[in-house]
């Protein structure tokens, strides 16, 4: 799976989002489609797990999970770092 | 919307800190009249007719705006004093000062701006409602809903506990930003007369806390389009309502339990000079007790200082680390409060479980055990079991 595909496939699991996840653009304010604080914590420990990483304490913050591009440019961030 | 009767008098004249006023109030007026406001579940007018001749109400307001530019840590002092000789008269006060906290933070619109100078010239007394019929106290939603036109909000809530409301100036209310958005968007607005209708809905009849008089409303409200708080709620609780109310709150308990400890030493050094050379049955307990107090007033302390270090940095305040602490501050006082009275009744022994007694502990027991559900301990306890499923340390 790509990036994307594995952020999207998290999304699907535990964003618990109001509308399907394939009708999000890549700026789609995630918690403007519905996204919880509380699921926006499921979201990131999935991303976490499927990534193998784990997100310093200056990325956990609203903004870094509010849309799929914000959680890409998190993601390869770290594991291009 | 206080009575009109002739303020009460104290000794005082304006001068000395606002905690050394406070604790004046609280010794010649609150105090006196403690037993009566348990006994009826009354609202303490008395106490707060006194702190208004003080102008202790706008304390925590700038003085640019005509307040009295107190730091968070004096008027926790004062509350400290206060609720040793009367909780229910400083749970109030705390419940008014969290709100002030919130307007002077937060209330940017020229309207509440002006609102606050107007707070300060007539000494208005401010309410909450954010608990709602249906939510419980999960407050971080809201079922109600502004609706806003033409310049106006209307909103309608159903408030299963306002405190004091009859007796307050203003209730900051907590309702979803509008009828579309989901139950966790949430403003607060400040509502007041004309265009606040409360319909009382049941009695105040409980176990402590009985001054406060936290009966339920439909609160209806209309006005200015301008009182509504442009902030998130979710930002003015995170930065503001829930660290100011845990550590006021705190401050409140803190002089529950501070009272207990004093009566219960009293009663050990009355034994002591009964019998010169041979130690009290109760003191070793007392000194135990003492050490736990200690704890108390220490973490009530470091708590102001983590607050007002955080509030320099503006990352820290909505950090998960710095909720997580002021989440611990209001678990551990609200828990301590009543370990402390429960000693301090094994000391006293039977003075402290009559009624009629110099050393009746019934009063601080009874509302003590309010403070681990005022937003229910369990309920704080999830909110931090998640915070720490991502929490990375200091
Ligand atoms: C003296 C006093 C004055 C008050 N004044 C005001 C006021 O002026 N304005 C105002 O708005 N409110 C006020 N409150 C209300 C207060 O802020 C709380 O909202 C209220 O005490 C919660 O009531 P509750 O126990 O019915 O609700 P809940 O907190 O919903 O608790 C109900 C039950 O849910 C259980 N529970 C525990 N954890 C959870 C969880 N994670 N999720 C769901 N349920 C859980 C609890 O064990 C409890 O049995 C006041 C309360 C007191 C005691």
């Amino acid at each position: 799976m790509t990036v994307d595909e594995t952020i999207r496939q998290v999304l699907v699991e535990h964003g618990r989002l109001a509308v399907p996840v394939e009708s999000l653009a890549d700026d789609t304010d995630l918690f403007g489609a519905g996204m919880t604080s509380h699921a926006s914590v499921n979201v990131m420990l999935a991303l976490e797990d499927a990534f193998d990483l784990e997100f310093p304490e200056k990325m956990l913050k609203k903004s870094t999970f509010e849309s799929i591009g914000a959680i890409r440019s998190a993601v390869t961030e770290m594991t291009d770092g | 919307m206080i009575a009109t009767e002739a303020p009460p008098t104290t000794t005082m004249t304006h001068a000395g800190s606002v905690a050394t006023r406070m604790a004046v109030v609280a010794d010649e007026v609150a105090g006196p009249a403690a037993a009566d406001v348990d006994a009826r579940g009354r609202f303490p007018t008395e106490t707060v007719e006194a702190l208004r001749a003080e102008g202790l109400l706008a304390a925590l307001v700038p003085t640019a705006s005509g307040g009295g530019g107190a730091t968070l840590a004096e008027v926790s002092e004062g509350l400290v004093a206060l609720g040793k000789r009367c909780a229910s008269s400083a749970m109030v006060v705390a419940m008014h000062h969290i709100q002030v906290a919130c307007l002077v933070r937060h209330g940017s619109s020229p309207l509440l701006r002006d609102y606050l100078r107007e707070l300060s010239e007539h000494q208005y007394l401010l309410a909450s409602a954010t608990t709602e019929v249906g939510t419980g106290g999960d407050v971080r939603s809201s079922i109600c809903a502004l609706d806003v036109a033409d310049g106006r909000f209307r909103v309608e809530k159903q408030a299963p506990v306002i405190s004091y409301a009859d007796d307050a100036d203003a209730v900051l209310v907590t309702a979803r930003r509008t009828a579309d958005s989901p139950e966790s968007d949430q403003v607060i607005v400040l509502c007041r007369p004309p265009g606040l209708e409360l319909e009382q809905v049941g009695e105040w009849n409980a176990l402590g806390f009985r001054g406060t008089c936290s009966t339920g409303f439909v609160l209806r409200a209309t006005g200015d389009a301008d009182a509504v708080l442009s902030e998130p709620y979710s930002d003015i609780s995170t930065r503001t309502m829930l660290p100011v109310a845990h550590l006021l709150w705190s401050s409140v308990w803190l002089g529950i339990a501070t009272d207990a400890v004093e009566l219960a030493r009293r009663f050990v050094q009355a034994e002591a000079r009964r019998k010169p050379g041979t130690m009290p049955a109760a003191s070793v307990r007392l000194a135990q007790t003492a050490v736990v107090h200690q704890q108390f007033v220490d973490m009530v302390h470091s708590s102001l200082a983590r607050f007002a270090e955080a509030d320099a940095d503006s990352d820290r305040l909505s950090s998960i680390g710095f909720g997580v602490g002021m989440n611990a501050l209001k678990v551990s006082a609200s828990t301590l409060v009543v370990d402390i009275v429960r000693e301090c009744m094994l000391i006293c022994g039977l003075a402290s479980y009559r009624l009629d007694s110099p050393f009746s502990l019934g009063r601080h027991l009874r509302d003590g055990m309010g403070a681990a559900l005022m937003v229910n301990n369990d309920r704080i306890m999830a909110n931090n079991a998640q915070m720490l499923l991502v929490h990375r340390g200091e």
